[in-house]
């Protein structure tokens, strides 16, 4: 680690750990209501109790499958749709900009309408996040297979590259940076709304016990879960940029 | 000697609709002769369709009208790349890939036998004195080195027939020329047919067997100089008076078309008509 560096993980651990005192002197103190927020030990206390029931797991599980199957559908729906629309100039002129339009409106909106197609159940949700997820990876795969360099197709192509060799040796890998920031950043926006999703309205998962928590005024384990997600969230993250950084450098 | 190479007849090629005002004739009724093992440059004016009539030979671009024959087979748009390798302009080397994967995916796409893959490569990369960068990526090397491995790739597919896009453009005057007398070491060895296009009148007088002076807006033959020096050549031909010659031939033939060049881009309103 360098100098540099070193300085940038010192300043970022300082904030938090300026954020965690913050949290703990305004509870100690009182000046935020202990109802609000708890204090730091009640709710390490909580989550220590939490992860004890099987409840917890079963949820963490139901929400985790929720997670992967939306994603695996958004994933491969919008690198199909992606790839397929950049196969001619013409259909990249026509949709792209209805799939990025598309993309500004906020899909929460039509939550509801997800529950009426879907029901309350986890399909719902998957069908949500999956939704939400699909249009920055088919953006993200438009953008990837278009912009690629025209001098590199040629020079495969004088060497006899065939349409196969073509996309597996010149087309994906040119395009797999790209492609990989969109998988990341739908892969985040579908964990968010399959937890958004659960918390407005569902029957089990993660979300569900947190809105459950908040309805009961059990605020303790309410942020137990809520640092859990955060904690995993941030372990995700953290391996998702490991694996990006590592296809990146070959 | 005689044997031809490739055979380019009454070639022309238009971009756009004939007519449209935005039509353009880069190729006008082009007809050439290679032989086989000669070395012709396409000198001219950016803009003269030399890039063109060297991917009309390698087969990336079918002609509007006219024929081209090379090793006597027909190139209607389609690439032999079994009979032509191209160097472009730019490195063209895969950043995806190693400098070996990128001799790999070559032969590969070239459809040579797995097993000839490691041996062929090393062997180019060796001419080319590269070796040691053989598991290097390109952005890990220098632009005359990328320029020097992309050589390499271009010989190491063994085709008789090598067309080359300005290689040696991006590179600086010191570096080309080193470049430039090595090619000309190498391909001594090889004797393997090459169309090369410059703009650098030196370039074009140290390694041609052949000139082939173009002009532009149509893009035709002006003059073709002959360049009567046996291969490999010293950096000594350089000093030899004939050089200069030839050198001050070719600029005297472009200078006019240069300057018709530039004033149609300053002014395409005149120069049009």
């Amino acid at each position: 680690m360098d100098r540099s560096n070193f300085a940038t993980r010192s300043i970022q651990i300082s904030f938090l750990a300026v954020l965690a005192g913050a949290w703990w002197l305004a509870t100690e103190t009182g000046s935020i209501s202990r109802l609000f927020l708890p204090q730091p030990r009640a709710v390490y206390a909580a989550a220590e109790r939490l992860v004890q029931t099987a409840a917890f797991w079963s949820a963490v599980s139901v929400t985790l499958m929720t997670i992967a199957k939306a994603f695996l559908i958004a994933m491969i729906a919008g690198i199909i749709v992606g790839y397929l629309v950049t196969r001619t100039r013409l259909a990249t002129q026509v949709i792209e900009p209805i799939i990025s339009g598309l993309f500004t409106i906020p899909i929460t909106l039509f939550f509801p309408m997800f529950i009426l197609f879907f029901g309350i159940g986890t399909g719902s949700k998957v069908a949500y996040g999956a939704t939400y997820a699909f249009f920055p990876i088919a953006l993200n795969t438009i953008a990837a297979f278009s912009n690629m360099d025209e001098r590199y197709l040629r020079a495969a192509r004088s060497m006899g590259a065939g349409r196969w060799q073509t996309f597996r040796h010149i087309l994906l890998p040119g395009a797999l940076p790209v492609l990989m920031t969109g998988m990341r950043i739908g892969f985040f926006i579908c964990f968010a709304s399959v937890l958004g999703g659960e918390t407005i309205s569902s029957v089990a998962g993660v979300g569900r016990n947190i809105a459950h928590a908040a309805e009961l005024m059990e605020s303790a384990r309410m942020y137990a879960w809520i640092v859990f997600v955060i904690c995993t969230s941030v372990t995700l993250n953290l391996i998702v940029y490991a694996f990006e950084n590592r296809i990146r450098n070959r | 000697m005689s044997e031809s190479a490739i055979s380019i007849r009454n070639v022309s090629q238009r971009y756009g609709d004939a007519g449209a005002p935005d039509s353009v004739l880069a190729l006008d009724d082009i007809s050439l002769e290679v032989r086989k093992g000669e070395f012709v440059c396409l000198l001219g004016p950016s803009g003269c369709g030399k890039s063109t009539l060297l991917n009309v030979i390698g087969g990336l671009f079918k002609p509007t009208s006219g024929m081209c024959h090379v090793a006597g087979r027909l190139v209607d748009g389609s690439p032999h790349p079994d009979k032509i390798a191209f160097v472009f302009q730019e490195s063209t080397l895969f950043p995806w890939y190693s400098i070996i994967e990128n001799f790999r995916i070559a032969l590969k796409f070239q459809g040579i036998p797995q097993s000839e893959w490691d041996d062929r490569a090393m062997q180019a990369l060796k001419a080319v004195g590269m070796s040691s960068f053989a598991s290097h990526y390109p952005d890990q090397l220098s632009v005359g080195m990328r320029q020097r491995v992309n050589m390499a790739r271009g010989i190491c597919v063994e085709t008789d027939i090598l067309l080359m896009d300005e290689p040696f453009a991006a590179l600086d005057e010191q570096t080309r020329m080193v470049l430039g007398e090595d090619l000309s070491q190498l391909l001594a060895a090889t004797g393997k047919t090459i169309v090369f296009v410059t703009h650098s009148l030196a370039e074009a007088v140290f390694l041609s067997d052949r000139i082939v002076v173009m002009s532009a807006r149509p893009g035709k033959i002006k003059t073709i100089i002959d360049v009567n020096e046996a291969h490999p050549r010293s950096p000594d031909f350089m000093l030899e008076p004939r050089f200069s010659e030839l050198r001050n031939e070719c600029y005297a033939l472009l200078r006019d078309e240069i300057r018709s060049t530039m004033a149609a881009q300053r002014d395409p309103q005149s120069a049009g008509a």
